[in-house]
Order: structure tokens, then sequence, then C-alpha cells
């Protein structure tokens, strides 16, 4: 059981260096410890996760629009590799529409979050997502139920 | 009368020790600097009084203890939300604090420190889980589901269950039904 003095591993995943700061400012704010790894594409992400050697993180911010390999290619290959059973994927998106954010959660995310256009916002939504992400890492809950759209 | 005194602080605090644990009749050991070893099952209530006392030389007990604690108010949360066909009528705070022997303000100054959220909220999470699990079980129509879990209504639980998770209860369901088809596609 994790306490609440371990810190989160967190990763971030996006093709934009302002998205990436931003992200990595309202982190800092949590809080929780945390550590936070940045990749600038999916690619990145990929070889990164393909290595032997890491810790497992927690949770995982991934764009879903970025060239070459995109967020949805990333949620795919992850979910099919059973090593990151345990990852939570949080897939955050310019789009509010149900058919978009279904369609993530069917491929295996388990946070959806619609990009907010001021930075308060967003350190508000990220600090609510880790949360409930660290509530369902520290009391076992189901991690295959496990949706939170925001 | 100015008096000069030098004075070991180890050993004040061994003595200390020492005193209050026999004085709240505790069997012990004093191990190595900073360790103590209880010969006996203590209560928490008994464990949370001698806390106090210590508490008053400048002694704390470190935090092990409390995680055990955090997890005694979970496992009584999980219970009475899963191992009982109807929530309790009493209080939350009434039952918890009875359950658990602890003033509610302690259990909850303690939950909120340690979990970063408040019991209330975990509650609520808990309730969500099952709700979850019982739509996925697919035995019970929402509106038994929201009996059970004792919600004044299907419309509450459905509020509850979107403030949660963002998704009202049938979009939950759409997409658990959609990725089982997926998966019975790859097999």
């Amino acid at each position: 059981m994790i306490t609440h003095k371990d810190p989160i591993h967190i990763l971030l995943a996006d093709d934009d260096e302002d998205d990436r700061n931003f992200f990595s400012e309202a982190l800092a704010e949590l809080r929780m410890t945390n550590k936070v790894t940045l990749f600038k594409d999916g690619k990145e992400l990929m070889d990164y996760l393909e290595r032997p050697d890491i810790r497992m993180p927690h949770i995982l911010f991934l764009d879903l629009n970025m060239p070459g390999k995109t967020g949805f290619d990333c949620l795919r290959e992850i979910r099919t590799n059973p090593r990151f059973k345990e990852l939570s994927i949080a897939i955050y998106s310019t789009s509010s529409a149900e058919k978009d954010i279904e369609e993530t959660f069917v491929g295996g995310a388990n946070i959806y979050i619609k990009k907010p256009n001021d930075f308060s916002k967003l350190k508000k939504v990220i600090k609510d997502v880790v949360n409930i992400n660290w509530q369902f890492h520290s009391s076992g809950l189901n991690k295959e139920t496990f949706f939170f759209s925001i | 009368m100015k008096l000069y005194i030098k004075y070991d602080g180890i050993m004040a605090c061994r003595v200390i020790l020492q005193e209050q644990l026999e004085k709240h009749e505790v069997k012990y050991q004093l191990l190595d600097l900073g360790e103590i070893e209880i010969d006996e099952e203590i209560t928490e209530e008994r464990f949370a009084e001698v806390q106090e006392s210590l508490n008053r030389y400048g002694i704390f007990i470190l935090n092990n203890q409390k995680s055990q604690l955090i997890q005694r108010i979970k496992d009584a949360i999980v219970e009475m939300v899963y191992e009982r066909d109807k929530l309790p009528s009493t209080t939350i705070s009434h039952y918890l604090s009875e359950k658990l022997n602890f003033s509610y303000g302690y259990i909850a100054n303690i939950f909120s420190e340690y979990t970063f959220t408040s019991i209330e909220n975990f509650i609520i999470i808990q309730k969500i889980e099952r709700a979850k699990k019982l739509i996925v079980e697919e035995e019970l129509t929402l509106t038994e589901i929201s009996y059970k879990l004792n919600y004044s209504s299907v419309a509450h639980l459905s509020s509850q269950f979107k403030k949660v998770t963002g998704l009202t209860p049938s979009m939950f369901k759409r997409i658990i039904d959609k990725r089982r088809l997926l998966v019975n596609q790859v097999d």
C-alpha cells in the first residue's frame, strides 16, 4: 500500500512546449509530492516505457493530438501490454463531444480531460485528477471500471 | 538565587517513557534509541491515551499506528457500504465513532491529513464503486441499485455518479458493454 509520503510518478506526453510547461507548473503546485517526466511525442514516450529498468509510473497524461504516433496509438499499445495494467491513463483533448469521450474510455483510458483554456482551471483539473487517481490507487479500487471525465 | 543545570535529554526521555508507560500499565521493553517493544495487545483507545501523555512531554510516537488506523477507518467504511444490504440509518459519524472507539473529530482529522480527502468524500467514492459493480453485474435495475445504496431516488444516484465519474450511469454501462464486445472480438 502506497502511503501519502511516497512520491507519485507522473508522465506527460505533449508535442506543444507551452502545454508541457503549463502542466509541469500545475503539477509542481500539488500538495502531494510528485516526480514528473516529460515527453515531446508518442515515440519518445513509448521508447521510454519499453525500457525494462523504469520504475512503474502511476499516471500518464497523454495529449490526443500528437503528430506521428498519436495519443490514441499510444493508448492502444499501452493497453495491450499487461505490464502496464496498473498505469492510469489520462487523455486530454480539446474536444468535448460525447462520442470522442466514449471512444477514449472504450479504448482503455481511465481519465478524460477537456483542455481548459486558463491556467487556474487547469491547475484545479490536474489537482482533482491526481487526487482521485491516488484515491483509487491507495484504496485498491477496481482499475477496470475507473473512469473520470472532467 | 540562580542555578545552572546541565541535563541529559536522552536519559530524561527514557525516564519519562518508562514512567508514562508504567502509569498506563503497559508492558514494554525499551530497545535501542527510539524504539519500544510493546509486549501486549493494546487497544486504540489506550494507545491514544499513552500518546496524549507522551505528547505533553514533546515525545511523539511515529506514524505507523496512524496508517493502521486509516486502514481500519477505510475497512469500516467499506464494510458499511458493501456488506450490509442496506446502509445504516444512524449517521455515519456516529457509526464510525462507535465502531472505532474514537471521537469523530479525531477520526476525521487523521483521515484527511493522511488520505488528502474527507471521510464523506471517501464514502461517496465507495458507494459509487459499489454502484459500478452492481451495474456491471447486470442483476439489478438502476432503481433497485439506488434503493440498495440508500439514495432517495435514481436521480440522486445518477447525480452523485456523475459528480464522481463525470459520466452518467447509462454512459458508463455503454462503455463497459462496448469494451466487452472488443474483448470478445479479439478472442
